[in-house]
């Protein structure tokens, strides 16, 4: 460096010359904004130094601040992970106790409507055994349980149960190939017995080959069994084809769709009617008059037998009251007049039919042949002459003539 | 070496004179130039074409020949000139600092005593001098400079014609030494 100035020394002395003349040119030298020379070259000099040392500082600044917001914002990922878990678990939790609820609610309303008295269950176990369609349930004889109760969902029957302990009880589901249950058809009300095969799947047998069953039809019980109610849905017809020597009818059974997590077991059941099957016509149709339901009445308003209200039910309460209106004892002595309907002072003895019998026998006599309403309140329904076939079903909705349908 | 630069230059053989100047020699000629730059043209309005105070930087800058010597003549004499005049200090200092630079550079290789060569040494360092303050007056002052190169040309001229016989005054109050 001193060899160098010494070399150039001249030419040095004349740039330091120059220098010193320009700064004090520039001192004195104001801008039209009256601003210094000096002082603008100054600043002039300094910005673009300043902007490079400002923007290494943000840049180095950021890096480093960017570096450890990192770790922090690995850590609070991992923090967000773990609670998203937990969140998660926890959402999934309240769902499963959502749908407990929501189950719970529909088993609540559906007991709510259906006439016959029935207790929740819940699922608690299974059957050890391999391809075992049984199950547990937490209700036993402590809750009034019993063996060989109907087990239902509000979507259709589930099974039977087997045996019963204090507190739970053994269901036999309709799968099982121990399992059977009488079944009607909805729409050509063929009468059938639903049989489990040990699969998903159920048959309906002892169907007559020329049995109008549909594929998508609906299977309801038929109640003749004595252990459903009548008018529960079993499952839609899967499939229907001629067999060798019965009909082969498959059947979905609709009960066991969507798990089992709650059940009613029915303590006592009521029939019902089976619900007719809406047809495509596009002309709206009222719905069938409730002429089956039978109408409780003073009478009979703690006859427990009243509540299983079949066609034979309905007869034989018919006879057991004419018999203790009176006084017979079935079994013993000559069998009561069953043209007396219960609550009806019993007629004078046998006379000429040109003599004129009692002005109250007459009239009764055709009332209760045909069947009007008496003074006891007895439904339209219920038929004076025992030998007389059921009612026939309604002509609107179905298609098959009475002489199709078993007598009941 | 052809005769003209036999006769114009200075070779080795002739070697090279060192000229210096009494003390007062030097304060007083640039003072006197710069007095009279300042108030002759009260009188004579025309004396504004010279520039005194430039010749006699040449002049001191050549026959000293030291460039050295002639930086600081040139920064001296111009700073003053500046302080007489309406324009910031060290307009005059740079262009004049140059200058003696330059003509002090310059006087190494020539034989400055003889006429023709001062008489082009000073009209080629008046149009330097001229377009650099022009120069400088328009980058610094944003002033619009005289550009008409044949009124520089005649300036130059003129001013060449002073210099020779201002060169003969000051080379009697100079001191030889060898």
């Amino acid at each position: 460096m001193e060899t160098l100035l010494n070399r150039y020394r001249n030419v040095t002395v004349l740039l330091l010359a120059l220098f010193a003349q320009l700064i004090l040119l520039a001192y004195q030298v104001k801008t039209n904004e009256d601003v210094r020379l000096i002082r603008l070259w100054a600043v002039s000099a300094v910005t673009p130094l300043a902007r490079l040392l400002e923007t290494g500082r943000a840049r180095a600044s950021s890096l480093i601040e960017d570096y450890f917001d990192l770790v922090g914002v690995r850590q609070e990922n991992r923090r967000l992970l773990a609670e998203l878990g937990r969140l998660k678990m926890e959402n999934q939790y309240l769902r499963t106790e959502l749908g407990t609820a929501e189950r719970a609610e529909a088993l609540a309303a559906f007991q709510a409507r259906s006439p016959s008295k029935t207790v929740a269950a819940r699922v608690i176990a299974t059957g050890a055994g391999q391809g075992s369609k049984v199950v547990f349930v937490d209700r036993g004889s402590n809750s009034g349980v019993q063996k060989g109760m109907a087990v239902i969902k509000p979507s259709g029957i589930v099974g039977r149960v087997m045996a019963v302990y204090p507190a739970s009880a053994q269901v036999l589901l309709v799968s099982d190939a121990n399992f059977a249950a009488g079944v009607i058809s909805q729409k050509h009300r063929v009468v059938g017995t639903l049989k489990g095969t040990g699969s998903s799947h159920c048959i309906v047998d002892y169907l007559q080959n020329e049995e109008r069953v549909e594929v998508g039809e609906w299977f309801y019980t038929s109640g003749d069994d004595r252990l459903y109610p009548r008018g529960l849905p079993v499952g839609p017809v899967t499939s229907a084809g001629t067999g060798k020597t019965f009909k082969q009818v498959h059947i979905m059974p609709s009960g066991l769709e969507g798990g089992l997590d709650e059940v009613l077991i029915v303590i006592e059941g009521v029939h019902q009617p089976i619900p007719e099957s809406q047809q495509a016509t596009g002309i709206y149709m009222l719905p069938v008059p409730q002429e089956e339901q039978p109408q409780p009445d003073a009478a009979t308003a703690g006859d427990r037998s009243f509540l299983l209200s079949t066609e034979a039910d309905r007869l034989l309460d018919h006879y057991k009251r004419v018999g203790e209106a009176q006084g017979h004892v079935f079994g013993e002595g000559p069998t009561p007049d069953f043209n007396i309907q219960p609550g009806e002072p019993a007629p004078a003895p046998a006379q000429a039919p040109g003599e004129g019998g009692s002005a109250e026998a007459a009239p009764a006599a055709p009332a209760a042949l045909s069947g009007q309403p008496q003074a006891g309140g007895a439904t339209p329904a219920r038929k004076s002459v025992p030998a007389q076939l059921p009612k026939q079903r309604p002509a609107a909705t179905s298609a098959k003539p009475p002489a199709d349908e078993p007598v009941r | 070496m052809n005769q003209f630069g036999e006769t114009y230059t200075l070779g080795r053989a002739r070697g090279r004179k060192l000229l210096r100047f009494r003390l007062w020699v030097l304060l007083a000629a640039p003072l006197a130039a710069i007095l009279s730059q300042v108030y002759v043209p009260l009188f004579f309005s025309p004396f504004t074409l010279f520039d005194l105070p430039l010749l006699v930087t040449v002049y001191f800058a050549v026959m000293r020949r030291s460039p050295m010597f002639g930086i600081f003549a040139g920064a001296g004499i111009g700073l003053v000139q500046d302080a007489l005049s309406q324009q910031p200090l060290g307009m005059f200092g740079m262009v004049k600092t140059v200058v003696g630079f330059i003509a002090a550079s310059v006087s190494v290789r020539f034989d400055v005593e003889l006429a023709p060569v001062r008489f082009t040494l000073a009209c080629l360092f008046f149009l330097l001098h001229h377009f650099a303050y022009a120069g400088l007056a328009h980058w610094l002052l944003g002033q619009a400079g005289e550009a008409e190169f044949g009124r520089a040309l005649l300036m130059a001229f003129l001013n060449a014609l002073v210099a020779v016989p201002l060169f003969h005054l000051l080379d009697r109050l100079k001191k030889d030494e060898d």
